[in-house]
Order: C-alpha cells, then structure tokens, then sequence
C-alpha cells in the first residue's frame, strides 16, 4: 500500500512524553492515562487497518470538565489531539499520530436523560448508536439513523462522520436526527449548542459541526430526537434482466411520490455472492436485485407495496417477491446484509469502496466500473444504497501480489473520479479521514478547499485537532482510499457491514 | 474587475445599487468592495428586510436579476436554482410534477403589509423559517442539499451536492442557510423536494383548557399517524389592542364552533387517511371533545393561513417568534392568555406571538420567560415606534464567540449585511 503522508512530527513534543503523561495524570485519574506499549497497542488504528501509528499516549477521561483542562494544556503546549469514539470509523479519521495525545471518549458511555415528552434522549458520545433505541424501545420509540455497524459505532462518531444507515432517504441521516450537543473546542472553551427545541438561532454550529470528522471540537454530550416506530414495514425483493431496469425502476418508483424507507440494489457478481454465502433464496437469473422498504401505516404501506409490484412489472422484472411477514421480511435482507463477508469468502482480499451518485446514473457507473473490471482484470460486485445515491463496489484481489494491489488501488481512485465526474461525490457514509484526504481536490477547487480551511483555522488556530484528516496534505490526487480486507481479517469481524 | 466581465454585466463598480446577471459579476463586485472595505447590503427582493437591524451599507447588491431554474429533476428529487428565483415560481413548477418543498413555506407578505410576497428563494434560505410541517419533516436547512456562493473576500466557493448523503468536507450548507446573508453571498442553490402526498384532511377539536391542548400536542407527537401539522389557534383577548380577525381569517363551512380550537392534519392517500383519523380518534379520545373535520380544500387552504401568518395580517403592532421544548408550552399558552394574541405551530414547540407597540417592554418579559423554559426568542417584526433596547434574536456567550470565528472565516472584513443579526457580527 502506499506510503501515507501525516503531519511534520515534532520531536518537542516527543522528547517531552514524561512531561505530558505527569500533566494528564494530574487532570484525570491516573489509570485512565495510558503510555505502556501494551495498553497503548488497541489504539494503533481503527477500522480502516491497512495504517497504524502508535500516539504518544492515550488518555480515557471521565469527565467534559477533565477533556477541557486536557485540550487548553494540549493548546498551550502545542500538542496535537486525536479525538476518537469506538474506533469503528472505514476512513481513517481515528488514526493516531507519534506525537499526539490519543483521547479516547469511551468512558462517556452514559444516557444521561430520556425524555419521552419532548421526544429527545440526551446522552453521551460514547454510548452505542443501537443502545440509544435499546433504552427507549420499551415505549416504541427509536433512534433512526442506523449506520450498518450501530451495534457497535458511538453516538459521538456518528455526529463527527454525520452516519447515516439504510434508511437515510426518508429519515435523513445523523445532523437531521439531532437537537443539541455539548463540545469542547481546542482550547479548552465548552459550549453547548442547541438544546430541546427545534432549530437554533444564528448560525447553525451543530450542521457545522456533524460530520467535521473530530477536527473542529470534541463532543462530550449529544442531544438526540427519537421517533415513534412506524406501524408497518414490509419490503419487496424485485428482480431485473438488465442493469437499465434496475435503475429505471428506482427512478419511476420515485417520480411516483413514493419514497421508500429504504431502496437497496445488487449486482449480479453480488447477487451471486451473497446467495452462495446467507442463502437467502435470491433469484440467479437475475443481473440486477432490488430490496425496496416501505414503512407508514398497515393500509398505506400496503397500497405502495402493491404500487411498487406494478412499476417493477412495467419495467421488465423478472421476479417478484413481497414479504408477507417480519420473518420473510428479514430474510430479504439477510443476503444483502452480508454483502461484505460473501465478498470476502471469494477472494483473498477486498477493497471497499464508499462514493456517492444521481440515482439516474447508476447504470451509466456500474457500465464504467465493469468495463474498469476487464480494463484491470479484477473482479468487482456492486452494493448500492439507490435511495441516497450510495455506491459500495467492492473490488476483490489478492494481497500478496503487488502487482494486482497497485492495480486495484488505481482501480478505486478511477471509479471514486467517476462518481465525482458523473455529479457525485467522494464520500457516501464513512467519510474522508486519511482514505480520500487527497482526492478533495477532484470534487473541490482551491478556493473551496481554502473555505474550509479557513473555518478550521478561526476554530482551531494552531491545527492541534485532529490533523492530517480530510484536507489533503499532497495537495495531488493521489490514489489511496478505500477500506483494506485481508483474507476475510477485518478489524471487528463480528460488526455487520452492509 | 476584468474588461470582459464589465462589459458584460455593464454595471460600473461606482455604483450603488448592483444588480448583477451571473456569478462572476457578483465576484468581482465583492472582491473589489473587499479591496475598498465598503460595506454590502445583500437583497433579494426585499421581502423580508424588516426582520433583523436595519443596516447602513455603501452599496446595495441586488439578486433580483439572478434568477431562473437551472436545472430540475423530479426523479432525482432535487431543484437547482439561481438565488434571485421567486419562490413562488419553484412552488408552481413543483407542483405541476406533484412534488414540494417538506418543509411548507411561510409567506411573510402578510404581516409586512396585509398582502403576499414570498420574496425569493435566496431569501427564503437565509432565513431558515419553516412552517408547518418543520416537526415532522425538518426545517429548511435540513433540505438544502448544496450551493455556490461568493464569500466576503470575493472567492467563489461550493460545497454539498445534489444527493442525501452529499456531504464531503464540512457541510456549509447548514451553516450558510439562516445567516440573513452575513456569511455569503449565494448564486446557486440545491434544494431537495419531495413527493406531494394525493390528499389530506384536517381535524379541529374545539377546547379551551391549555392542559387538554397541551396533552393533545403531546399525544400528536407521541404516534406513528404520522401527522403533519398541529397548531393551537385561541380565542383573540378582549380589546382593543389587536386586530381582531380570528373569526375572519378561520371561517370555514365546516368549523362548526366557535372559539379556541387545536387542529391537525393528516396527509396520505383517502383510505389511509380515514384510517389513521380512526386511530387518533382512540388515541386521543376525541369522543370527549367537540369535532370539526375539514375536506380536502377547506384543509389546504387553512394551512396556508396557518403558513401566511394571516391573524397578523397588516398588524401595526410587534410580532414574535418563540421556541421551546413542547413539554413547556402549557406555561407558555398559560403566560400570553388572555393577555397577547398569539397561537402555536409544531404541536406545541413553536409560538407567533403579537405585542402591542405601547407594550413593547412586556416583550423583555416575554423572552425572559422563553429563556427560563428552554427556548429562544425573536423579534421579527418590530412596530414603527420600536425604541426598544433588546436584541432582536438569542444568543449565548460561547455560541455568539464561535459565531464570531465563523463570520470571521466568511467575510474578514465583515462587509456583507453588518450587524443585521447581532452586533459584533
């Protein structure tokens, strides 16, 4: 893989380790401060694995209280911050550096308020985005953005990479499913935004703050909205003899003012992966698979569902099957859901790729990625969020061959250029991190990339937080980014990825 | 400015009011503002400029010529606009492919001078005032999905995309939307629309007792019918001081009583709509209450008085805007009765409040109430003889201290809009 630029290390701060971890021992309890190699080893990386930095050292505090005293000592000292949840994040925005604090938020794993009446749950970042709806199901409520790793991802990851999950089309994802949060900015000033009410008034701080990937303030507390469970979900397994079909279907069920809770496609590499792997009675002669949700009330969900058979019909399907029960309705999705471990069964290793698109140019892309898969001679299955425009190629290889690494690499970066040439962008849901750091500039001109930096620098002046992450430090397009499964190896292997 | 830009757009950079056509025109009108540290006032079509401080600019950037729909798309659900775009205009061609905005607009003509004037789509943006639907469906922020825009030092800049999850970097969209044009000046903009549901109905239930509307809010928001609207409407006070128009304004065939009522609305196909009106007849045990139900055209046209904020139509006096954790509206219904006109959208979290110009001190009370529950207050429209020395919207210490890096990382010079929100910014 190749080699990744970070930032200037600066041997001061090295040299001053003993200095530091006195200091940090001092604010926080000393158990929670971590410099042994042992300890320190869990931290190296998070899901995006291919890198690895050891921190200086790492600090777990307990309190906002403790992370402002650590954050205006790290200003005052210029010691750079790695902010990090539960370390689940595919891009890299974990990543530690040599001379950076590693300042874990795991011990902030608490639901501080759950309250029914204004339909919110305060809580804090380090408590599991599934834990949220776990702690207020009993009344039928739930949390609805559900990152496909919500068994174990953090509240305070989700807002730092914005997550969204499978059903974002019509609930949105992180920063439309939140009311507050408390944050800790680099030197040391806490403040809280938002609160129990509905917007907020100046400028919006919290959807500046969702999805900045740590670097423009730590989250030590999290407001979030919590929803009634619709009365009703069923979902269709449509099957397509063209990829044309596939695309077509998706765009007419929507010009039909139907908008599925959530939309999802397959190709038929994928479709066939999956089956041999979950056995989930998937159609083989299918070349496209479509899942289409629908939730609302019994009558309603009912009536689109039927409409959804009619506008599948009208454009060619071959296969169609409605789920006349939760348990026919789950294994629907089975297959889909093991997407990445069926990919993982058939080759060595796999690239996964995160971009995004217009529904109306899935064809177009993945006619460009399989002509990209003979131009490279590696195989490639798709997985397609259609409801927002989220693609996921995965790009199977094999590791050991150099050759066929440097090919898949280049591979990756020319679908992501794609995506960006067909109007998309270069992140669906697991952000930029160190992964697309370098290919901002194929979507963002100087001027943009200026903006943003800009807003960083009132923010943060000396760049302590989090640095390295998003913006590029080439300033070339490079080829890196995508996430690096060796022989099936995947950092938490028991998290679902989908 | 470069000789190819000045002949095109042919404005001399001596003037004062500017009108320009394309996005580079903005560009160097603000670069060279930038250069000379003058200040812009940024307008669409004026609709709205009575909300905020009056500013005292040098020049005058009018959008009104930078209009137009660039490019829609019904199946992709999105509209890419230019900013001087009448909103209006995108409401009808939305509406010839069956789709809207989710968020339900506010026509804000009505309470400047008794007539409608939804301004522009830039305006509208920099506001980020949602009606009706904002408790269910998300507020205007939550629907752009991205823009162009020339920031304070005269740089084109973009950021979002025409996809939900279209956010790569920081996602300026949200922090641009609401800033009453003090961050930059917008030239496109990506709005996502949504699907129009084939019919809706509205069910008034006529009580007084803010304990029962506030249980009432409480349960709307509690289930899964999936209403869309909510809103208290009470009896006006008796006197004198306000126009008292609620019997005008709400006349309906079948609002069947008079008095304070609470109704909501219901959108969805007939059988699906008769069939939740079923359930939330058991829900909120409607039995007990008297009954209204308005038809399909009786409900359309009574959200758009809801939304045209026509109880306040052509009032001489000050109007508010407040909002607050639902739990706490029943203090808040219980605080104005009887003494202000005022009602509440967003089943319970948003108040319009109006105060009589003789009253306006009442007004510090009043947000000091909001504050001490939660909420945020603003001063929307202020009555000619406004003398008064509050700020006109909310702001915390720490909130107005990154507000001020934020302006700072936009317009260095703080030349667009100075001071229309607060002070320092």
């Amino acid at each position: 893989m190749s080699e990744l630029a970070l930032p200037k290390i600066d041997e001061n701060v090295i040299q001053k380790k003993d200095f530091i971890v006195r200091k940090l021992k001092k604010i926080t309890r000393s158990e929670n401060v971590l410099s042994h190699p042992d300890e320190i080893k869990p931290y190296e990386t998070d899901a995006l694995s291919a890198y690895k930095q050891t921190p200086l050292t790492v600090v777990l505090p307990e309190k906002t209280k403790e992370v402002s005293e650590i954050l205006k000592f790290c200003n005052e000292e210029n010691i750079k911050v790695i902010p990090r949840g539960a370390g689940t994040g595919l891009s890299g925005g974990a990543l530690p550096l040599q001379d950076a604090i590693l300042l874990g938020l795991g011990k902030f794993n608490k639901i501080l308020e759950i309250d029914f009446e204004n339909k919110c749950v305060i809580t804090q970042p380090g408590v599991t985005n599934l834990g949220i709806t776990h702690a207020v199901q009993h009344k039928g409520f739930y949390y609805a953005p559900d990152p496909s790793s919500q068994i174990a991802c953090s509240i305070g990851g989700n807002v730092a990479e914005n997550s969204g999950g499978v059903h974002s089309l019509k609930y949105g994802t992180t920063t439309n499913n939140i009311l507050g949060a408390e944050m800790v900015m680099m030197d040391g000033t806490i403040c809280k935004i938002g609160g129990k009410t509905l917007d907020q008034e100046g400028y919006d701080i919290l959807g500046l703050l969702c999805g900045s990937e740590g670097l423009l303030g730590v989250i030590t507390e999290v407001t979030v909205k919590i929803l009634k469970k619709p009365q009703s979900v069923r979902a269709a397994l449509i099957g397509f003899p063209t990829i044309e079909d596939g695309g077509n279907c998706v765009s007419d069920i929507i010009s039909n003012g139907i908008v599925p809770a959530g939309m999802e496609i397959m190709d038929k590499a994928l479709i066939v992966a999956t089956d041999n792997f979950a056995k989930a009675g998937y159609p083989k002669d299918a070349e496209v698979l479509m899942i289409v949700e629908l939730d609302g009330t019994k009558s309603e969900v009912d009536n689109m569902l039927k409409q959804v058979g009619e506008i599948a019909k009208k454009n060619n399907s071959n296969s169609i099957k409605l789920s006349k029960n939760e348990k026919e309705r789950l294994a629907f999705w089975s297959g889909r859901k093991a997407a990445f471990p069926a990919c993982g069964a058939m080759a060595p290793d796999y690239y996964c790729m995160d971009g995004s698109i217009p529904r109306k140019k899935l064809s177009l892309v993945l006619k460009e990625i399989n002509n990209l898969s003979k131009k490279y001679n590696l195989a490639v299955a798709n997985a397609f969020h259609a409801g927002d425009g989220n693609l996921h190629p995965l790009i199977m290889y094999d590791g050991s061959d150099k050759e066929q690494l440097r090919k898949t690499e280049e591979f990756g970066a020319e679908i992501l250029k794609t995506c960006v040439k067909l109007g998309g962008v270069l992140t669906g849901e697991h952000g930029v991190g160190i992964e697309k750091r370098e290919l901002m500039c194929e979507m963002f001109n100087d001027n943009d990339i200026q903006q943003q930096l800009s807003i960083k620098k009132s923010l943060d002046e000396k760049n302590l937080l989090n640095p390295g992450k998003v913006y590029p430090i080439l300033r070339k397009c490079a080829e890196e980014g995508r996430v690096h499964v060796h022989r099936g190896e995947e950092k938490f292997p028991d998290i679902p990825r989908f | 400015m470069s000789i190819e830009a000045k002949k095109n757009s042919q404005i001399s950079l001596d003037s004062e009011i500017f009108k320009p056509e394309d996005e580079q025109t903005v560009s160097d009108i603000i670069r060279d503002c930038y250069k000379k540290n003058l200040p812009i006032e940024i307008v669409g079509s004026n609709s709205k400029n009575f909300i905020g401080y009056n500013l005292q600019s040098a020049k005058t950037l009018d959008f009104s010529n930078l209009s137009g729909i660039i490019e829609y798309l019904p199946e992709e659900l999105y509209i890419k606009v230019k900013p001087g775009t009448p909103l209006v205009l995108i409401e009808e061609t939305l509406d010839k492919n069956n789709q809207q905005l989710a968020f339900e607009t506010i026509d804000f003509g009505f309470i400047q001078n008794g007539k409608s004037n939804k301004g522009t789509i830039g305006g509208y943006v920099s506001c980020n005032f949602a009606g009706s639907r904002r408790f269910k469906l998300g507020s205007v922020r939550d629907h752009i999905l991205g823009f162009r825009g020339v920031n304070g030092k005269g740089d084109i800049v973009k950021s979002g995309g025409t996809v939900v999850k279209n956010v790569t970097g920081y996602d300026l969209s949200k922090v641009v939307t609401g800033s009453f044009g003090t961050l930059i000046a917008l030239t496109e903009i990506t709005l996502k629309v949504s699907p129009k549901k084939s019919s809706q109905s509205t069910v008034a239930i006529h009580t007084d007792n803010l304990n029962q509307v506030s249980q009432l809010f409480d349960k709307i928001l509690s289930s899964s019918n999936e209403v869309s609207g909510s809103v208290y409407i009470p009896d006006e006070p008796k006197n004198e001081k306000y126009n008292l128009n609620k019997s005008e304004i709400f006349k309906f065939n079948d609002l069947k009583y008079e008095g304070s009522f609470l109704a909501f609305r219901l959108e969805g196909d007939k059988r699906s709509i008769e069939e939740r009106k079923k359930d939330l007849t058991r829900e909120l045990v409607l039995n007990k209450f008297k009954i209204s139900n308005l038809d399909f055209y009786q409900s359309v046209l009574f959200w758009k008085k809801v939304n045209n904020l026509e109880l306040f139509g052509n009032s001489k006096n000050n109007i508010l805007r407040a909002a607050i954790p639902p739990s706490n509206n029943e203090k808040l219904m219980k605080y104005l009765k009887n003494k202000y006109k005022f009602y509440v959208d967003w089943s319970g979290s948003l108040f319009w409040i109006e105060v009589e110009d003789k009253e306006e001190m009442n007004i510090k009370d009043i947000k000091k109430f909001v504050l001490n529950i939660q909420g945020y207050l603003t001063i929307i429209k202020r009555s000619e003889k406004f003398s008064f020395d509050e700020s006109l919207f909310t702001i915390n210490k720490t909130g107005l201290l990154i507000s001020k890096k934020i302006k700072e990382s936009f317009d260095p010079k703080k030349i667009f809009n100075p001071g229309k929100m607060y002070k320092e910014i």
